[in-house]
């Protein structure tokens, strides 16, 4: 059985048009934005969903009404059972949430304070918050922040913190939204690590927002393309690929100068000095060929065959939506 | 979720207490407060000195008005003249929609908080002036404009429960103050509105009996009268008992309204803020 259910997802918010001049305010205008528009899916136990889509999709729209901070216009909407609006208090104390841009630790107290605090908002017995907590320290390495105030802390620190905070109830959904913006290399691969364990190894459902496609790349066994309110793709990274950009590029390093140059069923991409980048389809050239028909050609040093970056089939995708709204 | 051990009450409790112990740490600027409140009190008792010796058949007598004023000068910061500063900040960033994210009743979690300010303040800075208006003016020769003990035994247990209905009543009007910051996007607006109204109904800047006869009733009804008013005249004794056990209903009867009110308007305003967005 499906553990968040979501059915016609709708809504719409009215925002407020002040119009200029000494009257203007007499006549104030609503204009309605759609920020969601009949929104449907369904997500399993264990299951981790990559909701990606540009600023202003729907994606926090869909993360908060989910979250029970807003109520929708219109549509059906159950996570766990209960409606997420209509019985919040039960139900925010099942889920944790992580906003990237926000913060919910004390910014003057020291981090294992806020712990304490959260331990009590969510009534964790103690047996089971010393449990959940000394896990959070050992999969998150927290040791030495526990003590430190939560303004002390740098970016990467901070998140990790966030992110054990939203866990000490033990919630068997985790909402993430944004988790790893601002943050640097070595702090994004501790987020995606936690984040693997927690829906591998303990089963936690995952819904996560991004704009990071490696976040995606290396999480989410599912893609959910949200734009203009809608959803433009549900499916495995490996399918958006496939329906947007099959291509592949195939880089070779010569061993020698090459004169004009050309294979047939393929496109030059880049050129420069003695190495070449070269873009194919491979249902119609494959890759094994390609290369032994270059490699009996030249002189060969290296090739290297990969796909397009995943940051490029997004953003192809984005384009193409674009132009077939207009 | 276990609830094992968990009394209904315990995020609250955690929460007032996590918040006042944050609170304590503003131990410079309760210094500076101290400094202040003991300039204003002295001047406070001086003009009530020269007034009481200009005119005859006073409401209350000099002693007991200088009782009040050292007591409201200790007490300042139980009053509920401006919101929650972090609720400010709250509603400038929208960071007050994830307030709804804790499993928590969210206007008794701001009332929680309230408390914890009208609290830990008071606890820091009440003693040295009680100490200052008590004993050192008595030592260094001041002993006609020091604080007095309270009326007697009888009083100072009705001042002790006045007290404690002081915090519930003070707030359930920073509650109310909150709620009205979030529906009005901004704190402004509602500290200026109400700041002057509970500085001067509640007896802060002159003792409530000193007013007109003909304002006295509606002065003694008034919310507002229940945040000084009551519980130093009930220690000055210039209330007695039978009054104060009077004024003491007139408080709780206030707290009831107040909350009641605070709670219709933050849920009127967190309807609002589902259907407009964080």
């Amino acid at each position: 059985m499906s553990q968040i259910i979501v059915e016609e997802l709708t809504k719409t918010f009215r925002v407020a048009e002040r119009r200029g001049g000494l009257f203007g305010f007499l006549r104030r205008r609503w204009r309605e934005v759609h920020a969601l528009q009949r929104v449907s899916f369904a997500l399993r136990e264990g299951e981790l969903l990559g909701l990606i889509g540009p600023n202003g999709a729907g994606k926090s729209t869909t993360i908060k009404i989910l979250c029970g901070i807003l109520e929708p216009t219109s549509g059906r909407c159950e996570v766990g059972g209960l409606v997420p609006w209509r019985e919040r208090i039960r139900h925010v104390a099942r889920i944790g949430a992580v906003f990237g841009q926000r913060t919910q630790l004390w910014w003057d107290l020291p981090v294992a304070d806020s712990f304490a605090l959260l331990r009590d908002v969510y009534r964790v017995a103690p047996d089971d918050y010393r449990r959940a907590l000394d896990e959070l320290i050992a999969l998150l390495d927290l040791e030495r922040l526990l003590s430190t105030p939560v303004r002390q802390l740098s970016l990467g620190q901070r998140m990790r913190c966030e992110i054990a905070a939203s866990m000490l109830h033990r919630p068997r959904v985790l909402f993430l939204d944004e988790p790893t913006i601002g943050l640097d290399a070595v702090a994004k691969l501790a987020v995606r690590d936690f984040v693997r364990t927690l829906n591998r190894d303990r089963g936690v459902t995952v819904i996560l927002t991004t704009h990071d496609m490696h976040d995606v790349e290396a999480l989410a066994e599912r893609v959910m393309v949200i734009g203009k309110g809608q959803i433009l793709a549900d499916g495995t990274l490996a399918s958006l690929r496939h329906d947007v950009l099959r291509e592949r590029r195939l880089r070779v390093q010569f061993a020698e100068e090459i004169g004009d140059f050309e294979i047939p069923g393929t496109v030059i991409r880049h050129r420069s000095g003695l190495s070449v980048e070269l873009s194919f389809d491979p249902r119609q050239t494959p890759a094994h060929a390609l290369i032994a028909d270059i490699a009996a050609r030249y002189d060969v040093e290296d090739v290297h065959v990969d796909e397009p970056p995943i940051d490029e089939v997004v953003a192809r995708f984005y384009a193409r939506h674009e132009l077939e709204a207009r | 979720m276990s609830g094992r051990g968990s009394h209904a009450l315990t995020p609250y409790v955690a929460v007032v207490r996590a918040r006042f112990g944050v609170l304590l740490q503003y131990r410079a600027a309760a210094i500076a407060g101290f400094v202040t409140q003991c300039w204003w009190g002295g001047i406070k008792v001086m003009v009530l000195t020269a007034f009481f010796a200009a005119s005859a058949g006073a409401p209350m007598t000099l002693p007991q008005a200088i009782d009040y004023v050292w007591l409201g000068q200790a007490l300042f910061t139980m009053l509920p003249w401006s919101g929650d500063p972090d609720v400010a900040r709250m509603v400038r960033t929208g960071d007050v929609a994830y307030e709804r994210l804790r499993p928590l009743d969210t206007y008794a979690f701001w009332y929680s908080r309230a408390v914890a300010r009208r609290t830990a303040n008071p606890a820091l800075r009440a003693l040295p002036m009680l100490l200052t208006a008590g004993v050192l003016l008595r030592v260094v020769g001041w002993s006609a404009y020091a604080l007095r003990a309270p009326a007697g035994v009888a009083a100072s247990l009705l001042f002790v429960a006045s007290i404690a209905l002081v915090i519930a009543l003070s707030a359930a009007v920073s509650a109310l103050i909150d709620a009205l910051t979030v529906a009005t996007l901004s704190d402004r607006g509602v500290t200026v509105l109400v700041s002057p109204l509970v500085i001067v109904l509640s007896g802060s800047l002159v003792p409530l009996p000193l007013f007109p006869d003909w304002l006295q009733p509606i002065l003694r009804n008034q919310p507002f009268a229940g945040l000084m008013d009551t519980p130093f005249r009930i220690y000055t004794g210039n209330l007695a008992a039978g009054g104060a056990v009077f004024a003491l209903a007139r408080q709780a009867i206030w707290v009831v309204v107040l909350v009641l009110l605070g709670r219709v308007v933050m849920a009127r305003v967190m309807s609002r803020l589902q259907t407009q967005g964080g």
